[in-house]
């Protein structure tokens, strides 16, 4: 008998050794270890044995048993082992393969470029603010010392509604419009669309959009007017951009003047990005014109500031070496794709 | 403002190489746009003399010269010319020349004889018979006898091309400088060297204007002086070399030696001048006086021109000879027969002059430099140095005394000098002394504190145009930078905010941002089907649009989004999600602003798009903008878009815009051959409607009961109503109401649909009982009952 029971230990452990599926180790389980087990029937002839070998024949058997139920759960785990290996084998994926992708917006070139000139702004404690596009010749002209018949009004070739309203041609306007409302301390800029008749061509665009900027308060110097321009770019073109301050005219200033970079291009020697003069050109700006003042009611005895006014495309252009105008403003999906 | 700097040399000694000059120029206010050196594409080209010409052994119509050009050897040279003689001096371009635009010149052999190079004609050299009227524009140039040069020399100089030109942007508040004279003096200021203005003085006079001329000026305001001298026995003739050439340098083209006269005293002076031929002033009399009603003049260039009342003419007794300060008369001007001349040096006031130029469409060197507003003090000097220039050139004898009609206010400016505030205003720290030094140096005059602004310089009105003058000599890159004192709180305010909101939530949604003109073409509202009578057809009109297709300002942004989609789609683009935060312009009345609305545009095409999808863009972004309170309601009129799929988007009870498929009429009209998805929302309205005190509710720690209800109703009814209805009826326990089939078919009766909800409520505070969810269930189909809906069976 304990021959027997030992047979059927092998013959279990040999079943098992071959059993490829969780169905042929339920069969061997009942095969030996059911109630009409290999097992039990032997177990069940045990009245036949002596008193003596009872207890050794059944602690052998209850041994086997446990060996053999030990035997399946290894087993098991095995089978599921080589279950998930084979799985996981057969999931392989090309990963190479494209991706399901949602598609990704891409904001307009102009308003990434503003939001960074915007921050740079905030950063140095200047608001953000805007002001109607269409406009009065009061805001647009007068009051920034433009006078009807100030012959500067013919280098902004203006779009007339009436005699008196306009499409404004810079975003000079706002700085009275603040003014107005707000007493000094003002540290503002004003991000916005003008207009101009010029005809569409690569570099010139009937709309365009300017950065205003506007410092009024008690104090107010040209060397803050340079300093804080002069963080302003460095920031934007990198902290290496060498700058420089050119008189210039503008009726609303004074004096005025106009900032260039020296160019990334050539360093200075003159290329054909900066036409040859090493210099690009950024932004106007000065301080502000004391009649300026006045107009709003601020008195130029008490108060200084400075102004300064951008174009957003030509900086954007020069990032990213775009040449022609025209696409900003025709929104081709591949062309906004690129930002 | 072109300048020759040989003709700058005359008045002022400049050292420095062109670039640092340029440079120089640039940063105490006068920007040099550029410069070109004469000559620069000219090598290797020298005088040679004509030694011998012989025929050609081989050719009839060549000739075979030999030349000296101070070589060790004459050389040879085969010419097609027939005008080379012996002894002539001409240019010989050698060997490895260059000639104007890129010709290069080798030696070669022409029909067996050797060319060591060419002799060239004046076209050759890039001239012209205005540079030597003397020359011939077929054969060789023959240098005469104001060509000044040997065999062998640089032909440039002998020929006058060795100036340099630099050419100057001037702004609008400096006229004075628009005139070699005005350069001079900021050249010697920026350099720290002398300048005095030239005082022209005429030898000889004969005879007395008085007896031959009178001037009346019966507009004084238009015009605050008119001076006027004479010339008789005046000689026409070409001007001499000297003179066409820095003419030509200055981009002006030489006539003849009165005419070029006038010219010239403009470029030195900055003064236009008029030369009238005497023989034309009709009884002597000149007169300057508004234009008559009517009346019309023929200008120089041969266009009658219809004078109005506001513009000022010069005339005779009889009729205008000249449109004042803009352009003169036809027949007035000086021909190769004028005897005598007169010489009008004036001052006209400078809105009236660019008026008239407006309105007669016609801008001159002249209008261009009177409307900008010159010194009546210049009218003098510059009719003086007219004389001179007669008599320096022998055009003519200078008639004795002066007309000048004078009723300028010639009262000084002055200021005072405020070194504090200057210094103050501008951040630095410069001794009086230097500021006083600088101001002189551009012929302010100081003293005791004052100062004395000089005429020509009517910019100069306060203490901060003085500050000006004082920082671009001492430098504005000498002004240290410093940053700005005091706190400021750098913020973007809640709508600011908002605005960003709605551009991020879109763009991470797939739409990409456009922006687009904001003014379109009337036709734009036919094409998007608005009809004939409506009130967004009424837009601010734009009085001079480029064009129809930018002449009105938009009173929706419909069209251009269509219209990016239709350039998209003809760009053959397979789809594009975009949308735009624009403005449209709404009327108020005539002059009067409009009011300027923001609105959020969505447009999309794209394969399996589809009305849904930017429903759902909308109401994610509504989400994101925490806009609670809105509805979709049905809209079947709404032109441009497709009747059956369109709806009005209601925020807070207001219409805030509209969704839809474009109605396929507007797409054919864009020539978009695909279903395009567009919508509209105003973005005061959802600022003023977003909902965003956010206050925390806890998580749930009670479970749910959730129902699932399968209703019949009539197939017209919108869901809503249905979800509404649910939404009441549930109460609070609701947690939320999910729609997961629309269903019409074979166990449905006909004019009906099944709708299924799944419904899920949960309290707060307890676990929902079976008998409360029932009871909310039974509830709900009461209501839902009362419109005719009933539970699936």
């Amino acid at each position: 008998m304990k021959q027997a029971i030992e047979n059927i230990r092998n013959l279990a452990h040999e079943a098992l050794e071959s059993s490829q599926s969780l169905k042929e180790i339920d069969e061997i389980r009942v095969r030996f270890l059911g109630k009409k087990g290999e097992l039990t029937n032997i177990l069940k002839q045990m009245g036949s044995l002596s008193a003596e070998e009872r207890p050794v024949i059944g602690q052998l058997a209850n041994e086997i048993r446990a060996k053999i139920e030990t035997e399946i759960t290894s087993r098991i785990s095995q089978l599921k082992e080589q279950e998930l290996e084979r799985r996981l084998r057969e999931e392989r994926l090309d990963v190479t393969l494209p991706s399901t992708r949602h598609p990704l917006g891409k904001q307009h070139p102009i308003n990434q470029v503003l939001d960074e000139v915007k921050d740079i702004f905030l950063g140095m404690g200047f608001s953000i603010t805007e002001g109607p596009e269409v406009e009065t010749d009061y805001y647009n002209f007068e009051a920034l010392n433009l006078p009807k018949d100030h012959p500067a009004r013919d280098t902004q070739d203006t779009f007339y509604i009436s005699d008196n309203i306009l499409l404004r041609t810079q975003t000079s306007p706002v700085q009275i419009r603040v003014m107005e409302r707000q007493k000094p301390p003002v540290r503002v800029i004003v991000p916005g669309r003008v207009f101009r008749s010029d005809a569409v061509d690569a570099t010139h665009s009937p709309i365009f959009h300017q950065i205003e900027g506007l410092v009024v308060d008690k104090g107010v110097t040209m060397a803050d007017l340079k300093g804080t321009l002069e963080i302003f770019v460095k920031e934007l073109y990198g902290p290496e951009t060498v700058v420089r301050f050119r008189p210039h005219h503008f009726p609303f200033t004074e004096p005025s003047a106009e900032m260039d970079i020296m160019c990334f291009e050539c360093q200075g020697k003159g290329c054909s990005l900066c036409k040859g003069e090493g210099w690009i050109e950024i932004l106007g700006c000065g301080m502000v014109h004391p009649k300026v003042l006045q107009n709003v009611g601020i008195d130029p005895d008490e108060y200084s500031g400075f102004a300064f006014g951008m174009g957003l495309e030509r900086i954007v252009m020069r990032r990213y070496n775009i040449k022609d105008l025209r696409l900003f403003y025709e929104n081709d999906v591949r062309f906004l794709g690129q930002f | 403002m072109n300048l020759s700097m040989k003709w700058l040399s005359d008045y002022v000694k400049i050292d420095a190489p062109i670039h640092d000059f340029c440079e120089a120029m640039t940063m105490s206010g006068s920007k040099v746009e550029g410069y070109t050196v004469e000559g620069s594409e000219i090598s290797r080209v020298v005088v040679g003399k004509v030694l011998s010409v012989e025929k050609h052994p081989n050719a009839d119509s060549l000739v075979v010269c030999m030349l000296d050009v101070a070589q060790e050897q004459p050389i040879q040279i085969v010419t097609g010319a027939d005008n080379v003689v012996p002894g002539a001096l001409v240019p010989v371009a050698l060997d490895g020349s260059t000639l104007p635009h890129g010709v290069k010149i080798r030696k070669g052999k022409l029909r067996g004889e050797l060319s060591n190079g060419m002799m060239c004609s004046l076209p050759e050299l890039a001239l012209t018979l205005h540079d030597f009227p003397y020359g011939t524009e077929e054969g060789i140039f023959l240098l005469g006898e104001d060509c000044e040069g040997k065999p062998g020399d640089d032909i440039r100089p002998v020929i006058g091309l060795d100036d340099t030109c630099v050419e100057f942007e001037i702004t609008s508040n400096r006229p004075d400088c628009l005139s070699v004279l005005g350069l001079a003096r900021e050249a010697a200021a920026t350099y720290k060297v002398p300048f005095v203005a030239p005082q022209p003085k005429v030898q000889k006079e004969t005879d007395d204007i008085k007896n031959l001329l009178s001037v009346e000026v019966q507009s004084p305001e238009l015009c605050p002086r008119y001076v006027a001298r004479m010339v008789k026995n005046v000689k026409i003739g070409p001007s001499p070399r000297w003179m066409r050439e820095r003419l030509r340098a200055s981009g002006v083209r030489p006539i003849n030696n009165i005419v070029d006269i006038t010219n010239y005293v403009m470029l030195e002076y900055g003064q236009p001048m008029h030369a009238f031929d005497y023989k034309y002033v009709k009884d002597g009399k000149i007169i300057a006086r508004n234009a008559r009603p009517g009346e019309t003049l023929t200008t120089l260039d041969g266009i009658e021109r219809k004078l109005d009342e506001q513009m000022l003419v010069i005339a005779d007794s009889e009729k205008p000879s000249a449109v004042a300060g803009v352009m003169g008369g036809e027949y007035s001007g000086i021909a190769d027969d004028t005897e005598m001349i007169v010489f009008e040096s004036a001052c006209f006031k400078g809105s009236s002059i660019r008026t008239t130029s407006k309105k007669l469409g016609l801008r001159t060197e002249s209008s261009s430099r009177f409307e900008k507003g010159l010194d009546p003090e210049t009218c003098i000097p510059a009719v003086q140095r007219a004389c001179e220039l007669v008599e320096l050139l022998g055009a003519g004898e200078v008639v004795g005394g002066m007309i000048d009609v004078d009723n300028a206010d010639h009262t000084p400016r002055t200021l005072p000098l405020t070194p504090e505030w200057i210094n103050e205003f501008l951040g630095i720290e410069i001794p009086t002394g230097e500021m006083e030094n600088i101001l002189r140096a551009i012929d302010f005059k100081v003293e005791n504190g004052v100062i004395t602004v000089p005429s020509f310089r009517a910019d100069i009105e306060t203490k901060a145009d003085v500050a000006e003058e004082i920082a671009r000599f001492y430098g504005y890159n000498n002004i240290p930078t410093t940053t700005l004192r005091g706190s400021a709180q750098g913020h973007l305010t809640e709508r600011q905010k908002f605005e960003g909101v709605v551009s991020r939530t879109l763009l991470a949604q797939g739409l990409s941002e456009i922006i687009t003109y904001s003014f379109i073409s009337p036709k734009y509202y036919d094409k998007i089907c608005l009809p004939a009578q409506c009130k967004e057809r009424d837009s601010l009109k734009i009085l001079n649009p480029l064009g129809e297709d930018t002449s009105v300002m938009r009173t929706t942004t419909l069209p251009s989004m269509l219209e990016t989609l239709s350039r998209n789609y003809n760009n053959r683009n397979q789809s594009a999600l975009l949308f735009e935060i624009g403005t449209e312009y709404t009327p108020t009345g005539d002059d009067q602003l409009p009011v300027e609305k923001k609105q959020i545009t969505l447009g999309c095409y794209q394969d399996g798009y589809d009305f849904f999808a930017i429903k759902g863009a909308v109401e994610t972004l509504l989400e994101a903008l925490d806009v609670k309170d809105y509805d979709f309601v049905q809209k079947e009129d709404d032109p441009s878009f497709h009747p059956g799929r369109c709806a009005e988007i209601l925020v807070g009870g207001q219409v805030c815009g509209v969704i839809g498929e474009v109605h396929p009429r507007v797409c054919l009209n864009y020539e978009i051959g695909t279903r395009v998805y567009a919508a509209k929302l105003d973005v005061d309205l959802l600022y003023e409607n977003r909902d965003h005190e956010k206050t925390f509710v806890p998580l749930p720690k009670f479970p749910a009961s959730s129902r699932d209800l399968a209703l019949i109703c009539d197939e017209g009814m919108p869901v809503a109503t249905l979800e509404k209805t649910i939404r009441a009826s549930v109460g609070g326990v609701l947690e939320s109401v999910k729609l997961f089939d629309v269903y019409q078919g074979a166990q449905i009766e006909k004019g009906k649909k099944s709708v299924a909800y799944s419904i899920s409520m949960r309290a707060q505070d307890r676990t929902l009982t079976d008998e409360e969810a029932d009871a909310a269930v039974k509830r709900t189909l009461k209501a839902l009952s009362q419109l005719g809906v009933t539970l699936r069976a």
